[in-house]
């Protein structure tokens, strides 16, 4: 089936996912052959979504670890206080 | 890439292990259980709750609770899953307690909006390499576009691109179906190619080279 543009868009987040019927995935790969515009608009979102979920976009809060554990390690101890009362 | 996303079924061995010794009590063991997750819980919290001292506070109460309901883990699901769940809802209280939760209907009318969930269209693209996240404007630029999407989208996004879970998982943590999920992903995904892309196709423009040491990113 030839497919248009919009079509394309509104399955770009599942053909990502590879999660579109082969059938549909046919067609895409088709249309995506001869339009530029939504060969770019595929790579320049899977570009992004690679630059967002690498490591060194979202950092911790310096010493969040540690004020976790120190959190934690506060629970457990009052736990064994509540024991040995 | 995220703990969350990459554990295996020999994690899930281990996991599971840790979780009996520390319910007979080793329960210093609690601590290497969580350790993998830290990021998880921070990120979780801080897409809900969008605040960064509200998003620790979040993570550490959602820890020392999964603790104390440890044993009620029936390990039917994995481990994060439970976790990212538990997490979920101490940021919903926070923002209950805070009265800044919004109405589900203000939320069902974003949702049916179409319009807004068309891609910039460009007609090429020069690859990004991840390098060039070593400059801290690109990492602010992609951090802000992010924490600027709408609540629902930005939710659904940290889950599934950020941290790797699966729409089941997604779906299970945040109580929408997997349908919504997928939904929201796609449109989280067009709004941030439409907003990011023609930008950062400038910032990167050939006739500019070196434009990324220099200019736009200075």
């Amino acid at each position: 089936m030839e497919l248009s543009c919009k079509h394309v868009w509104a399955r770009i987040s599942e053909y990502i996912d590879q999660s579109v019927p082969a059938e549909v995935r046919e067609d895409i790969e088709r249309h995506l052959e001869h339009c530029e515009i939504c060969s770019a608009v595929l790579d320049s979102t899977r570009n992004i979504l690679v630059l967002t979920a690498d490591n060194r976009t979202f950092e911790l809060p310096v010493g969040f670890s540690k004020r976790l554990h120190e959190r934690l390690e506060k629970e457990l101890g009052s736990e064994e206080e509540e024991a040995k009362k | 890439m995220t703990a969350a996303g990459t554990t295996g079924a020999l994690e899930d061995r281990n996991e599971a292990e840790l979780i009996e010794r520390i319910l007979r009590g080793e329960k210093e063991l609690f601590h290497e259980l969580i350790r993998p997750y830290e990021k998880m819980l921070y990120l979780t919290a801080i897409s809900i709750v969008k605040n960064e001292t509200d998003a620790e506070e979040c993570a550490q109460n959602a820890v020392v609770n999964a603790y104390r309901n440890l044993a009620k883990f029936r390990g039917d699901s994995k481990f994060s899953t439970w976790l990212v769940t538990i997490v979920v809802n101490e940021g919903r209280q926070k923002l209950r307690k805070a009265k800044r939760v919004k109405e589900e209907s203000l939320d069902e009318a974003i949702e049916g909006e179409e319009g807004e969930f068309t891609p910039a269209q460009l007609t090429d693209w020069r690859e990004i390499p991840s390098e060039a996240l070593e400059r801290r404007e690109l990492r602010e630029t992609l951090q802000k576009a992010v924490a600027d999407l709408p609540d629902i989208y930005r939710q659904v996004f940290t889950l599934r691109d950020l941290q790797e879970m699966n729409v089941r998982d997604t779906s299970a943590a945040l109580g929408v179906s997997e349908n919504i999920v997928k939904v929201r992903l796609h449109r989280a995904r067009m709004m941030l190619q439409k907003r990011l892309a023609p930008y950062l196709k400038k910032a990167t423009a050939p006739e500019r080279k070196g434009f990324w040491g220099r200019m736009l990113w200075s």
